[in-house]
């Protein structure tokens, strides 16, 4: 490559552009396998509109869904992992640390538990979503009562604090609730993206998309505020507006998701981590390359859910921490070394 | 120093009456402090543990508002400047700072150009050429690929300064920048600060080093429980008396042997436990 000025600019291209072709070969790779299983000529053909019907059903209105919801939430789960690691300073943080997703586990248990999932297939999700909110208001409140300012200490604390009475509240309600409705309420606490429709896809699109894009204009602020808060402000961050903005916008990024698709865990702790130790804590480059990696992640995680096991499909939480746990741990051992 | 031509200008720092109290605390911090710290040149804050020098530093940097009084930077009060306007004007150096995430030197320094480039802004070639100047300045452009967290304190402390200097500030403040450095780091440092300020940046020096700031500044401030004890010249600030009551301990002053262009400064030295009372 050319050196001089032009340079520092052209090492930021090639990370995002490995991850952009990930990201497609995980798509390509999420449509083409499953029950049946479709040649990769097949699937381009369904996706220009010129396979036959059967084809055609099982791509446009199966399989291509599910795999967008997969990468839209994939990559917000990422990349507000990622800005929760820069806010609260914190490089093990992940998106579920301040309680957003014990919130919506209540919310959707309840809607179980008291039969409202009856009523139509959005009640769940509508009502993880208010559960989701409610914990972001809650923890929020706690915090910024505590000071003048918000103290994201206090933040931690009151969130971890707040995820365990979730936890006793979720618990209670699976104790007192009846077989088929626990039944429903497990498998959403693990997490699935068998839901997936053309609906969702446009409403979290329409969501994330633009959410994920404020975090994105937060990047350079989070590279000051992970000096420290004093010397971000010295160097002219209006710190508290970051904080408060970096929190909120992270936190509605994490309740959509979770209230779509239940909590599943590890994307948004172990993909942005692995990146910072891949291409170091830049937040301008991490953020993009978390959204990217992130859907990449969850899309092949998808897939494995999907179709290692026959008929039965796995909760795709299971299958996150199954590989991404091991990955993580390699990656620990081999910068120690 | 550059009395003649710039003392008339108006002045980096100007505070007055400021008060300040901790919530909880039982005194105030600051209690009725005025300072004004002249354009130009080496201005160095000064005080025993507890003194007020650190809460001062934070007043006059606008991280923390006085309960009452007012402060002005460049004549302007410090409620009406953007932080990333104010940050364009006055680098500084804090006291101990942990990074969360490694970074390496060039990354850090690069961190100073925030101010001028915003959340948005690419950086231009100007910004690129201002943080290697700062590098090469502090002596750290040889360090610039390796990771902060390996670097030695010394080297640590010029990398700071150096995020500071790409700021490309008129105003440098330094809290406690020698604090824990060898006589050589510390008396480099100490001469790109006089060098800086000789080139035209108000340096503002927090600091327990009273020998260094006495042969480097052109004006010292002592603060004592939140009061300015003495404000002027080194020669007229350090005197036996005055030291002793302030820091509460026997000292004798020598003045400063030489060679060197601070010759005759004053400089303390304490004095062992023994016979000799303090009036």
């Amino acid at each position: 490559m050319r050196a001089g000025p032009r340079g520092a600019r052209q090492r930021r291209v090639p990370p995002l552009g490995v991850l952009g072709l990930a990201l497609a070969i995980a798509l390509l790779a999420s449509i083409a396998l499953g029950a049946a299983r479709l040649a990769p000529g097949t699937v381009l053909r369904a996706l220009l509109g010129r396979a036959g019907p059967a084809d055609s059903a099982i791509v446009l209105q199966l399989r291509l869904p599910r795999a967008m919801v997969a990468a839209l939430v994939g990559g917000a789960l990422a990349t507000s992992g990622a800005v929760f690691q820069a806010l609260l300073r914190n490089p093990l943080a992940d998106p579920y640390i301040l309680g957003v997703s014990g919130g919506a586990a209540v919310g959707a248990v309840a809607a179980f538990a008291l039969g409202a999932s009856a009523l139509g297939a959005w009640t769940v999700p509508a009502a993880a979503f208010v559960g989701a909110i409610a914990a972001v208001a809650v923890v929020f409140r706690i915090a910024a009562g505590v000071g003048r300012a918000l103290d994201t200490r206090v933040l931690l604390l009151a969130g971890v604090v707040a995820g365990a009475f979730f936890n006793a509240v979720i618990l209670l309600l699976l104790t007192l609730t009846g077989a088929g409705a626990f039944r429903s309420a497990l498998f959403w606490l693990m997490g699935s993206l068998s839901a997936a429709s053309w609906n969702q896809v446009l409403v979290l699109a329409a969501y994330l998309l633009p959410a994920v894009a404020l975090l994105f204009l937060l990047a350079r602020p989070l590279d000051l505020l992970a000096l420290g808060e004093e010397p971000a402000l010295y160097l002219g961050v209006p710190v508290e507006r970051v904080k408060l903005a970096a929190y909120v916008v992270a936190s509605l990024v994490v309740a959509a998701s979770v209230a779509t698709c239940g909590a599943i865990g590890f994307v948004g702790l172990v993909v942005p981590h692995a990146l910072r130790l891949l291409w170091g804590s830049g937040h301008r480059l991490l953020l993009p390359a978390s959204f990217l990696a992130g859907g990449a992640f969850l899309l092949l995680a998808d897939t494995a859910a999907r179709t290692v096991a026959g008929a039965q499909e796995l909760p795709v939480g299971v299958v996150t921490a199954l590989v991404g746990v091991p990955v993580f741990a390699l990656l620990l051992t081999r910068r120690r070394a | 120093m550059s009395d003649g031509v710039v003392a008339s200008a108006t002045p980096a720092f100007e505070a007055r009456g400021v008060v300040f109290r901790y919530a909880g605390a039982r005194r105030p911090a600051l209690d009725g402090v005025d300072v004004v710290v002249p354009e130009g040149s080496l201005y160095a804050v000064l005080g025993p543990n507890g003194s007020g020098k650190s809460t001062l530093l934070r007043v006059l940097l606008g991280a923390l508002v006085p309960q009452a009084g007012e402060v002005r930077y460049a004549g302007r009060a410090l409620g009406d400047w953007r932080r990333r306007e104010l940050a364009a004007r006055v680098g500084v150096v804090p006291q101990g700072e942990e990074q969360a995430f490694p970074t390496t030197v060039r990354e850090l320094v690069a961190l100073g150009r925030y101010p001028h480039l915003g959340p948005l802004a690419r950086e231009r070639a100007s910004d690129r050429r201002a943080v290697e100047e700062a590098m090469l300045r502090c002596d750290v452009a040889e360090l610039a690929e390796r990771s902060v967290a390996s670097l030695s304190g010394g080297e640590r402390q010029r990398t700071r300064i150096a995020r500071a200097l790409a700021q490309e500030p008129r105003t440098l403040v330094l809290d406690e920048p020698t604090a824990s450095l060898d006589i050589r780091h510390e008396m480099e440092i100490l001469e790109l600060a006089s060098a800086l300020a000789a080139g035209g940046v108000t340096v503002v020096l927090v600091t327990h080093a009273v020998n260094l700031a006495a042969r480097y500044a052109a004006r010292l401030l002592l603060l004592d429980r939140g009061r300015p004890a003495a404000e002027g010249p080194p020669r007229q600030v350090i005197t036996r008396e005055r030291i002793e009551a302030v820091y509460g301990w026997p000292v004798a002053i020598a003045l400063h042997p030489g060679p060197g262009p601070d010759a005759g400064a004053p400089q303390v030295v304490a004095l062992a436990a023994g016979d000799h009372s303090m009036e």
